[in-house]
C-alpha cells in the first residue's frame, strides 16, 4: 500500500490490530444475572462489548482481558475467568 | 441529545487494559456526535490511537505537536468560519500538554475567544515518557520524576487549579468531569461545544500503570477521588460556578491507599503529617465547592 | 503600472493578492511592516479573510497549520528569533505537507540580539523540508510570493516555501515595483485545492505518528517532493514570466559570467552590490562575475555546476555562519558539492553579519582573497575590537 502523504490515514485500519492476543483473563456473563443494564457495554475501553437479541457479546479478538466490566457490573453478571489458549 | 449508542473511537487501539483515557474517547466523541474535528496533542491518546495507518478515530483528527493544540484548533476554526462550515473543533489533550507545554498556546486561543472546546484528559502526570510529574500531578504523589525517597516525599507541590485560571481568562464554559461518570462527561461535552466561544472542559482519567492500581479499578479509583473531595466535578458557567456534585465525604486515606503512587505515605509506618496535609487539600476543596452533604439539615 | 512603494507594502499587496484566507503571525522587527499592511486591509475590508493576532509565533504557524488543514490558502511572515520560536512547527508542517507560504525578512539571530540583517534565521532552517526563495529586490521578491503559492500547492509537491529578504535592506527599502492586478493574479494562482482536509464528511487522520517501519519512507516522499518543487517552481517562474514578462524559471541568475576568471556566488539584496562591482572590476580588467542563487532549497547543483563551468576561482559570499564548520559558511559546502571533480577552487566568506555594511571595495578585496586562494573565513573583522 502506498503511503499516504503528510502522514494521514482514513479510518477502519485500527482493527487490523487484534488486541484480543493480549488477554490473560477472559469475561462470562451469566445471563441469569444480566439486567442488559449497558454498563460494560458503556464503560469498554476497547469498545468490545455489545448487545445482540438479549446477550451480551464479548468480542473476543479486541477484548484485553482487563476486567472493568466484572468490577461495575452492578448485578455481579460477569466473571473473570483464566484463558485456555 | 448524547447517543450513547454512537460508536466514533474504532477497537484495536494500543491502550492499557482498563485505560481510563482510552473510555474517555470514547465517552466524548458519544457528547460531540459526528460533526466535529479532533485536535489531538502529543501523548498517550495520541500514541496508542494513530500509529501509521491504524487510526481508531472515525472523525477527522489531526496531530500536530505536543503544545500547540490549541492554535491548531484556532487555526481551524478560523477556516471553519470563513467557509460556513459546521464542525465543531474540539482538542483533547493530556494535562502535561495542557497544564504545563501548552500553556500559551491555550492561554492565547482562550484569550481570543475561539469557538472550540478544549477537554484535557487528565491522568495526573506524563504517562507516554514513563509517569514524570506535571503541574497537574497532586501532592505528595510519587513519580518518576518526583519520587518519594529518604528526602521526600513525592511531588512536593500541589496541583496547579487549571479550571480557574481559563475561567480568568472569560471561558463560557469551564467544567470538571470524571471518566468514573460516563453520562455526566456526555452530556457535559455536549454543553462544551454547544456553548458558544471557548469552553474547557477537564477530566480525571485514572491511570492504572501510573497511579499502580489493577485496570479493572479505574471506575472504582475515580469515584473514591470524589467521595473524599480530592477531585471535585463542577460547573461554571460565565464566570460562575453554577453546580458541583455533593457528596458524603470519606476520609483520603482509602483514595491513597488504593494507589501505588501514594504507598509511601502508609508503608512502612502512616506518615499522618502528610496525610493530613492531603486531607486538608480535601477539606479546602470541599469548602470552596460546597460539596458536602450536610446531615443534619 | 510601476508604482514606488515600501518592500513591506508591496509584499502584502501580494499576499492579499494571492487571496489567503486565513493570515495569522506576531510581530517582529523587520516583519511588522508587512502584518500592520494585511492587518488594515482586513480592517478596510479590502482583503476578506480571517486575520489572527496571537500571542507567539509558536501560536502563528500553528494557526496556519491547522487552516491549512482544514483546507485554506493560508499566509504568514516571520522574523529571526520568530522563525526559531516557531521552528518545532516548521519541519512540522513540511512533514504533514502543507503548502504554506511564508515571508521571512531575514534578520540576524541572538545572541548578541541584533534587528539588522544576515540570513541566518532561513539558513538554518535548510533541512526543515521547506523550499526557500530568495529575492535580490522588491519587485523579485514581491513576484516570488505568486510563485512559492503556485508551486507548493501542486499535487505533486505539498511543500511549503519560504519567500526570503533582506531585513531593512529591502523590507523597508521604497523601489518602483510592477503589482499584478487582482484579475492577472486569479489567473496565474486558481484557487487553493487540498490534497487532504479535515472534514467531517470525509474522516481522516491527519500527523499520526509512524513507526520505524514507516518513518524513513515518509521521509523519503519529502525529499521526493522537495525535488519536484524545483521543476514546480521553475514551471511557475516560467508561466509567470510569460503572462508578466519577467521570467523566473531558472534557480540561477548568472551576471557577466563570459569567461569569469573569478565568480561570486551570493543570495538576496547583496547581488546588487556585487553587480555593480562586477562592472567596475570589468572596466579595471578583472574577469569577475555573479551566480546568484534564487532557489535555496531545493539546492540547483546542476544548474549552479554548469554556471560555474570553467570558473577557476569561486567566492560565497555567506551571510551566515555554520558555526565550526571547515569552511564556515553554510551555503559554500554545497557550491563546492556541485562542482566536485572539475577542479573549481571554492572559498567561503562570512560577510556582512547581523548588519555590518558590505561595500563595492569589499566584493573588490574577497575577489582578490579568493584569486589568492585566501578563504573560509570571516570577511571585514574589526579587529581593533578582538
Amino acid at each position: 500500500m502506498a503511503l499516504r502523504i503528510g502522514c494521514a490515514a482514513e479510518p477502519g485500519r485500527a482493527q487490523n490490530n487484534k488486541t484480543g492476543s493480549w488477554r490473560v483473563f477472559m469475561p462470562v456473563v451469566d445471563m441469569e444475572k444480566c439486567t442488559l443494564c449497558g454498563t460494560c457495554i458503556l464503560i469498554c475501553p476497547e469498545t468490545s462489548v455489545s448487545e445482540k437479541d438479549g446477550n451480551i457479546l464479548f468480542d473476543l479478538d479486541f477484548c484485553k482481558g482487563c476486567g472493568v466490566c466484572a468490577r461495575e457490573c452492578p448485578g455481579d453478571a460477569i466473571t473473570m475467568i483464566q484463558e485456555e489458549k | 441529545m448524547v447517543d450513547k449508542s454512537l460508536e466514533l473511537f474504532d477497537c484495536g487501539h494500543r491502550a492499557c487494559g482498563g485505560c481510563g483515557p482510552a473510555m474517555l474517547a470514547r465517552f466524548i466523541l458519544k457528547g460531540t456526535g459526528e460533526d466535529v474535528i479532533v485536535v489531538a496533542s502529543t501523548g498517550c491518546m495520541e500514541v496508542f490511537s494513530t500509529p501509521y495507518p491504524e487510526t481508531a478515530w472515525k472523525v477527522p483528527w489531526i496531530h500536530s505537536l505536543f503544545e500547540n493544540a490549541a492554535a491548531v484548533a484556532s487555526g481551524i476554526e478560523a477556516s471553519l468560519k470563513h467557509n460556513n462550515r459546521t464542525e465543531k473543533v474540539v482538542c483533547i489533550c493530556g494535562d502535561g500538554a495542557t497544564f504545563d507545554i501548552g500553556m500559551l498556546c491555550i492561554s492565547g486561543a482562550f484569550e481570543r475567544g475561539h469557538d472550540i472546546t478544549y477537554i484535557c484528559y487528565d491522568n495526573e502526570a506524563y504517562m507516554n515518557t514513563g509517569i514524570q510529574r506535571s503541574g497537574a500531578t497532586p501532592y505528595d504523589a510519587s513519580t518518576t520524576t518526583s519520587p518519594a525517597g529518604r528526602m521526600s516525599m513525592g511531588n512536593s507541590r500541589p496541583k496547579k487549579d487549571l479550571p480557574q485560571i481559563l475561567n480568568a481568562h472569560g471561558a463560557t464554559y469551564v467544567a470538571t468531569a470524571s471518566v468514573a461518570y460516563p453520562m455526566d462527561v456526555m452530556k457535559k461535552v455536549e454543553k462544551a461545544v454547544n456553548t458558544p466561544g471557548a469552553t474547557y472542559l477537564q477530566v480525571h482519567a485514572p491511570c492504572s500503570t501510573g497511579w499502580g492500581f489493577d485496570g479493572s479499578k479505574t471506575i472504582e479509583i475515580g469515584k473514591q477521588a470524589i467521595e473524599c473531595g480530592l477531585w471535585v466535578n463542577y460547573e461554571m458557567e460565565n464566570g460562575e460556578l453554577t453546580k458541583a456534585k455533593k457528596v458524603r465525604r470519606v476520609p483520603v486515606d482509602g483514595y491513597l491507599k488504593a494507589q501505588k503512587r501514594f504507598r509511601h505515605l502508609f508503608k512502612p509506618q502512616p506518615v499522618t503529617e502528610e496525610i493530613a496535609k492531603i486531607q486538608a487539600i480535601a477539606d479546602a476543596n470541599a469548602a470552596k465547592y460546597g460539596i458536602d452533604i450536610n446531615l443534619n439539615k | 503600472m510601476l508604482q514606488i512603494m515600501e518592500g513591506s507594502h508591496a509584499v502584502a499587496e501580494a499576499a492579499k493578492l494571492c487571496r489567503p484566507e486565513v493570515v495569522s503571525a506576531y510581530p517582529i522587527t523587520p516583519q511588522t511592516h508587512i502584518v500592520e499592511r494585511l492587518a488594515e486591509m482586513v480592517a478596510d475590508g479590502e482583503l476578506d479573510a480571517e486575520y489572527m493576532c496571537v500571542e507567539s509565533e509558536l501560536s502563528a504557524l500553528s494557526v496556519c497549520l491547522g487552516a491549512s488543514a482544514t483546507g485554506s490558502r493560508v499566509y504568514s511572515a516571520t522574523s529571526s528569533q520568530g522563525l526559531m520560536l516557531m521552528a518545532e512547527v516548521v519541519f512540522n508542517v513540511a512533514g504533514m505537507r502543507q503548502p504554506i507560504v511564508m515571508s521571512i525578512v531575514n534578520r540576524a539571530l541572538g545572541a548578541p540580539l541584533s534587528i539588522w540583517n544576515d540570513q541566518q534565521d532561513s539558513i538554518s532552517l535548510r533541512d526543515s523540508g521547506w523550499f526557500q526563495l530568495y529575492g535580490e529586490d522588491v519587485q523579485e521578491m514581491t513576484d516570488q510570493h505568486f510563485i512559492a503559492y503556485k508551486a507548493a500547492e501542486q499535487h505533486d509537491v505539498l511543500l511549503p516555501g519560504f519567500v526570503c529578504f533582506d531585513g531593512f535592506i529591502l523590507s523597508h527599502t521604497y523601489e518602483p515595483v510592477d503589482i499584478p492586478t487582482q484579475e492577472e493574479i486569479d489567473a496565474f494562482l486558481p484557487p487553493y485545492v487540498p490534497y487532504n482536509k479535515l472534514d467531517a464528511k470525509a474522516p481522516l487522520s491527519m500527523g499520526m505518528y509512524a513507526t520505524p517501519d514507516y518513518y524513513m519512507e515518509f521521509r523519503y516522499e519529502t525529499d521526493q517532493a522537495m525535488k519536484r518543487a524545483g521543476d514546480a517552481i521553475s514551471a511557475a517562474g516560467r508561466e509567470f514570466g510569460e503572462m508578466f514578462g519577467r521570467d523566473y524559471s531558472a534557480h540561477t541568475e548568472s551576471y557577466r559570467m563570459d569567461d569569469a576568471d573569478v565568480a561570486f556566488v551570493a543570495l538576496g539584496s547583496i547581488c546588487g552590490t556585487v553587480k555593480d562591482a562586477i562592472d567596475e572590476m570589468r572596466a579595471d580588467g578583472i574577469k569577475a562575475g555573479l551566480v546568484k542563487i534564487r532557489t535555496f532549497r531545493p539546492f540547483p547543483a546542476e544548474e549552479i555546476a554548469q554556471a560555474l563551468a570553467g570558473v577557476p576561482k569561486v567566492a560565497v559570499l555567506e551571510k551566515n555562519i555554520s558555526v565550526g564548520s571547515a569552511m564556515k559558511g553554510a551555503v559554500g559546502p554545497e557550491v563546492k558539492d556541485a562542482v566536485t571533480g572539475t577542479g573549481i577552487d571554492v572559498y567561503s566568506y562570512v560577510i556582512g553579519l547581523g548588519g555590518r555594511d558590505i561595500r563595492k571595495k569589499d566584493i573588490r578585496a574577497v575577489a582578490a582573497l579568493a584569486e589568492k586562494g585566501v578563504g573560509n573565513m570571516f570577511y571585514g573583522l574589526r579587529t581593533e575590537v578582538l
